[in-house]
């Protein structure tokens, strides 16, 4: 009983700051409902039981991505600016292509009989988590954690040498 | 998984945040807006990897891992993305996409 309301307050905060992030017309706003948004995914992954990704979606996108955005909101516009929105007839054939994608995979997925597997509950901890996140065996992840430790590298190098100031080629 | 709560609510509650940010993502002008619908997008994305992993193989580790990688490429993304956003705003004193029209340094 008490996950079912929670479940379901969970999801109606993802959806209705969903919604909020993308029509309100203040920048700074949206990256506060965003960060709503973030928080209350957290909470699911924790109803899930699957503790170590919640603090990873809290630490990493609620704690790191939203700042990063708010930061930049902040370096590139003035509070009292309002977002320019696209004209009525745009937003209203946006609106309706993606109602349409929505009831398309809406239908899909409802007509599809998905077998939850029941048997199994096992307690997961972080240990089996990091020990297969290096493991280099059959269910060993070893090649993506490098692959993406080398993509972070990379993205961070880039990012501090696209947003450098360049003061030769001014003059 | 939890208990009377099916794995399609998870889906239905994705779907609706998938376009949602697609919604997002056509109607916005402001780069930094358009970045975050993207967020909305991955996000959805990420309560798929994770609802499956739970209630379909729970006894396996792959949804754990794509949502860890999509977080991490979330991140770099993120951060390459507002460089390239402050350097538009650096030359052309706006980030609205009507206004940055020249691909010309």
């Amino acid at each position: 009983m008490v996950n079912e309301v929670m479940f379901y307050l969970l999801g109606a905060m993802i959806l209705t700051f969903s919604v909020l992030t993308v029509t309100t017309r203040r920048i700074l706003r949206a990256a506060v409902y965003l960060l709503f948004v973030l928080i209350s995914t957290a909470g699911l992954y924790f109803m899930l039981s699957y503790n170590f990704l919640a603090a990873v979606q809290l630490t990493v996108y609620a704690g790191g991505i939203v700042v990063l955005i708010i930061f930049s909101i902040l370096l590139t516009s003035h509070l009292s600016e309002r977002a320019v929105m696209a004209p009525l007839k745009q937003s209203l054939l946006s609106a309706l292509a993606t109602l349409a994608g929505a009831t398309l995979t809406l239908m899909t997925i409802l007509r599809f009989a998905f077998v939850p597997n029941a048997g199994v509950d096992p307690q997961l901890n972080i240990t089996d988590v990091g020990n297969s996140l290096v493991s280099y065996n059959r269910d060993g992840y070893a090649l993506p954690f490098e692959v993406i430790s080398v993509l972070l590298l990379a993205s961070m190098i880039g990012a501090i040498v696209v947003a450098k100031k360049e003061r030769k080629l001014k003059e | 998984m939890i208990q009377n709560i099916p794995l399609s609510y998870f889906l239905v509650i994705s779907t609706f945040m998938f376009f949602i940010g697609i919604y997002g993502f056509l109607t916005r002008r402001n780069l930094i807006t358009m970045l975050m619908s993207i967020e909305l997008i991955l996000n959805s994305v990420n309560i798929n990897f994770v609802a499956f992993n739970r209630y379909l193989y729970p006894q396996q580790l792959q949804g754990h891992f794509f949502m860890l990688i999509v977080i991490a490429v979330a991140a770099a993304e993120a951060a390459v993305a507002i460089a390239i956003i402050i350097n538009i705003y650096r030359n052309f004193k706006s980030i609205d996409v009507e206004n940055v029209d020249e691909m010309k340094y």
